[in-house]
């Protein structure tokens, strides 16, 4: 399959998954059970997904200027930035490390 | 207009049409990383502006791209963005019971059902404010995120090797600021430590967009013990 299926795919499941909630009885889905789940799923993919952007190197584990990002934005995040000066700050930090050395 | 003209035109404003307004605003700019991150990851400028058109929902599409930047297949690509939006059927089912939508409104309030409308219209308590917030957050976070993917995306393709500007580095930023406000309590941090490391580790042993696969597996594992030895 192209990316473009892949794509076409990924969005008609995200639209299912969005009408489902305004179909099915409410017992299914509000229920500690679910909602215990749902909300530690989201945490588990938000942080492979920042590792894996961080150390991945196709097959193998780097340590680089994105580790430098990574520190870079928590440290941002602490200090309670707006999301879109903690991406730019991230971005920022690994050109500049890029650049000396 | 005035200044006084416009303080006027604020006024009429109800609470939950200004707060829906500033989500908008505050979420549609940061359209500009996807549409930038999303070239670099190697998508078109037009299958760029499909996720955000069609897919509508920040967080899956971020994983999507994250997946096929890291080299991961289509496939991990789906799998990752759909767990990822598993929680708007939850939101769904709130929205559709605090706004009963009938006909071609059902519809379009399914595709509009994100994290902003549905945080803007469950802090309402009057009906009408609650329906104006989910419409107003809603519409104008898919208007201006629309705009803004475009804006990343064509800036991202013309500004060329998107590493050079440490746009990996952004990548990196961008999921660390989704992650760090579901960060506040001990419990989904020790979550977190075990998920990152899983996902470290097995990169080297797994084929590409599995290890997302596995760290999601051990995410939900971990709600259903949670939730069942906190009974």
């Amino acid at each position: 399959m192209t990316l473009w299926n892949w794509i076409a795919l990924a969005c008609a499941m995200a639209y299912a998954t969005k009408l489902i909630g305004y179909s099915l009885p409410e017992r299914w889905l509000t229920s500690p059970y679910m909602d215990s789940i749902a909300g530690s799923l989201t945490v588990a993919l938000l942080t492979a997904l920042t590792v894996m952007n961080t150390v991945a190197a196709g097959p193998h584990l780097a340590i680089d200027a994105r580790l430098g990002a990574l520190v870079a934005a928590a440290f941002a995040l602490w200090m309670r930035l707006p999301f879109l000066v903690v991406v730019f700050i991230g971005a920022l930090a690994c050109a500049a490390l890029r650049l000396w050395f | 207009m005035s200044r006084s003209d416009a303080l006027a035109w604020r006024d009429r404003l109800t609470p939950a049409t200004r707060m829906g307004l500033s989500i908008a605003v505050a979420t549609g700019l940061y359209g500009i990383s996807f549409g930038a991150l999303s070239v670099a990851a190697g998508l078109s400028v037009a299958q760029t502006a499909a996720l955000s058109l069609l897919m509508f929902t920040g967080g899956s599409q971020f994983a999507f791209i994250g997946v096929v930047a890291g080299g991961g297949t289509g496939a991990a690509a789906l799998g990752a963005a759909s767990l990822l939006g598993v929680r708007n059927a939850v939101y769904g089912l709130q929205m559709g019971r605090l706004l009963a939508p009938r006909g071609v409104w059902r519809w379009l309030a399914a595709h509009w059902t994100i994290d902003e409308s549905t945080a803007t219209a469950s802090s309402q308590s009057d009906a009408s404010e609650q329906r104006r917030g989910f419409w107003v957050a809603g519409g104008g976070v898919f208007l201006l995120w629309n705009v803004f993917t475009l804006v990343g995306a064509l800036l991202g393709d013309t500004l060329g090797d998107p590493r050079r500007f440490g746009l990996d580095g952004a990548a990196v930023a961008a999921f660390l600021g989704l992650l760090w406000p579901r960060l506040r309590a001990r419990e989904p941090v020790a979550l977190a430590l075990v998920c990152g490391l899983a996902t470290a580790v097995s990169i080297p042993c797994l084929p590409a967009g599995l290890p997302i696969l596995l760290a999601a597996a051990v995410g939900a594992a971990w709600g259903a013990w949670h939730s069942r030895s906190a009974r």
